[in-house]
């Protein structure tokens, strides 16, 4: 168990900063994902925690002792690699066995620890063989007996199912948070994966450009992000941004696209958008809230505005159907249920449910509203 | 459709029968000479396969002394290779891992290898004449050493960089010091790579001819060397070549064919990401 704590922490390449003084705490047995773009420097972070980087600036602390200059060996953590990282000339029973054999546990007590691993994967079968002869999947379950078998204190997860198919990487997802539930252990897991991110985590540590963008429990940072990178890197499909501009009309706020289109604002939103009148905004607005206009008296009362579309695009996926339109000069895409639009060309009401869009400044790309 | 396909296999076997052949042929040779009397060698038309297998030329070879040359090439061959190895090793690992002397120090050490040994055996051999080491084991061994170390070094940073870095750090999260991850990881990772540089640089030894001609006498004779003491002006010991020149080859069959797969792997090793 072990509470994780980094404090101003930057690394440079040369003259890149991969690491713009990061602040960060995790509390002991919590499950943390740093998530972000490729290059954001999640994997330099999640590096510099096991000792394999070493940093320029600040402190790393596990369970309130610097580890700075501790080797990787000494901090007592584990960590499970993206290409398994298995011994291609041990068999599994030593691939699992290797931790603990460098640091020369007895071997009564590695056959027990190696058999409880094996065991809480479903790989005691495969013990006698050789990476070579195992599935990706399997390859994986044994990269992972690996880290757990030792007693470390904190586990780290560097983009661990990025190299398994589909099927296979939901299976292993729910399995590593079920192992999460079963050892209570600090860990910190790295993807690029918004998906992953959202369903492990107890906490998202959102990055961009060596910086957190922001961090906090996965339904938070989906439904209160704070900058129009979070909104955007959140949600599949991703939400939807679109250059409009705030306008009164009749006493009441409405955006103004440049096709002339509008929506109206219901009035509670109009004190927090005053200033905003007359200037451009980005609006937001996720697939999930843009639905089928169904009669007056729905939309009234859920605080939509009507909005007549054709539909450009027809993407059926089975449960839903991701169908595309224009709204000025910008492709929006709308989650609808299944055969609600069949085929391009179609016009159709849809309701943007305006109580849940959000609003961003152009400039600072910051959450307005 | 077939029939094509069987005559293109056929025609494709009797060309590499013929290339084989063409190629044994030299060893067939060297080898029936080795069996042959004075008068078999001599014959012409030449004897392709000699009426009795005799061995005389041989037990001459023992009863000489002159297989020392082939115990001396052994001493010499093998425990430079072995230096040459261990020290190339890990300072391959060195380079590749910790870019010790910056970007190009392996190309400037592998420059090293290029120098024509003839430019360089006679400073050397003023060199060993202060220090008494013409005509010695330590002579030989170290001078091949320090000329088989660069290429040691390149080949093996080579099959280094190959080794996926995650093995390391892997092991050195799970607790190995970065000794323990040399020898417990890179060099199994490696063993191809070592074993199939070992050879060539034992086969370097093993033939090397200009060092061993000038800084040898009569007590580390090396088995190249050894050879030419049977070129006369007036007669050329051809029953002694073949037979020493066959015993010569022992050791290095021995050796290619025990390591022919790390060989084979070796060479192609890095050719193909798999």
């Amino acid at each position: 168990m072990a509470q994780l704590s980094i404090k101003g922490l930057r690394k440079l390449y040369g003259r890149v900063e991969a690491l713009k003084g990061i602040n960060l705490e995790i509390p002991d047995g919590e499950f943390c994902v740093f998530v972000g773009p490729s290059g954001c420097g999640k994997s330099t972070l999640l590096r510099t925690i096991a000792g394999l980087e070493d940093i320029n600036d600040g402190a790393i602390e596990i369970d309130g002792e610097v580890v700075n200059d501790l080797r990787p060996r000494d901090r007592n953590i584990a960590m499970v690699f993206q290409n398994y990282a298995l011994y291609p000339y041990l068999n599994v029973y030593e691939n699992i066995a290797f931790g603990l054999r460098s640091r020369k546990a007895p071997a009564a007590e590695i056959s027990k620890r190696v058999s409880e691993a094996a065991e809480m994967l479903g790989i005691e079968a495969l013990l006698d063989r050789m990476p070579r002869q195992l599935s990706g999947g399997q390859r994986q379950r044994v990269a992972i007996g690996r880290a757990v078998v030792r007693d470390a204190r904190l586990f780290l997860f560097d983009e661990p199912l990025s190299n398994l198919d589909a099927q296979l990487r939901d299976g292993m997802r729910a399995e590593i948070k079920r192992l999460h539930q079963d050892m209570g252990k600090t860990m910190v897991y790295v993807t690029h994966d918004q998906i992953e991110a959202m369903t492990l985590a107890d906490r998202i540590v959102l990055m961009r450009d060596g910086i957190i963008e922001q961090q906090g429990a996965p339904l938070d940072l989906f439904e209160r992000p704070t900058n129009r990178f979070v909104a955007g890197f959140l949600g599949s499909p991703q939400m939807n941004f679109v250059t409009t501009r705030i306008v009164k009309d009749d006493g009441a706020l409405v955006l103004q696209f440049d096709d002339g289109r509008k929506l109206t604002f219901d009035e509670s939103r109009h004190a927090a958008l005053n200033d905003w009148i007359g200037r451009d905004v980005i609006l937001g607005v996720r697939p999930e809230h843009i639905t089928r206009a169904m009669g007056e008296a729905t939309q009234a009362a859920s605080g939509g505005a009507v909005l007549p579309v054709v539909i450009e695009l027809v993407e059926p996926t089975g449960t839903r159907t991701y169908v595309q339109f224009r709204l000025g000069p910008t492709a929006v895409t709308a989650e609808l249920p299944s055969h609600v639009v069949d085929r391009p060309g179609t016009t159709i009401d849809l309701l943007v449910d305006m109580n849940r869009v959000m609003l961003f400044d152009p400039e600072t790309e910051n959450v307005i509203a | 459709m077939r029939a094509d396909k069987g005559t293109g296999l056929a025609i494709r076997y009797v060309v590499a029968i013929a290339i084989t052949l063409i190629f044994l042929f030299p060893i067939y040779w060297l080898a029936i000479i080795s069996f042959k009397t004075p008068n078999e060698i001599f014959a012409f038309p030449p004897v392709w396969w000699p009426e009795a297998i005799q061995f005389a030329n041989y037990r001459v070879l023992f009863k000489d002394g002159d297989v020392d040359a082939i115990w001396n090439s052994l001493v010499i061959a093998g425990v430079s290779t072995t230096v040459a190895m261990f020290f190339g090793t890990m300072c391959a690992y060195s380079i590749a891992r910790f870019r010790t002397g910056g970007n190009f120090l392996g190309e400037w050490i592998i420059s090293n290898r290029m120098i024509p040994p003839i430019a360089i055996v006679f400073p050397i051999f003023l060199l060993y004449v202060r220090l008494g080491w013409v005509d010695t084991y330590i002579g030989l061994i170290l001078l091949y050493t320090a000329f088989n170390l660069p290429y040691v070094i390149w080949m093996m940073r080579g099959y280094i960089l190959d080794i996926p870095i995650e093995l390391e750090e892997s092991a050195l999260v799970d607790g190995c010091s970065r000794w323990r991850v040399f020898v417990k990881v890179v060099l199994p990772m490696a063993r191809g790579g070592i074993f199939a540089t070992a050879v060539f640089t034992f086969i370097f030894a093993w033939n090397e001819f200009i060092f061993a001609l000038v800084l040898t006498r009569s007590n580390v004779t090396t088995f190249p060397v050894q050879v030419t003491h049977y070129f006369g002006v007036d007669s050329t010991f051809w029953a002694k070549i073949s037979a020493m020149s066959m015993l010569g080859m022992v050791p290095i069959f021995i050796v290619v064919a025990a390591m022919q797969k790390f060989i084979v792997r070796g060479i192609s090793l890095g050719a193909v990401k798999g």
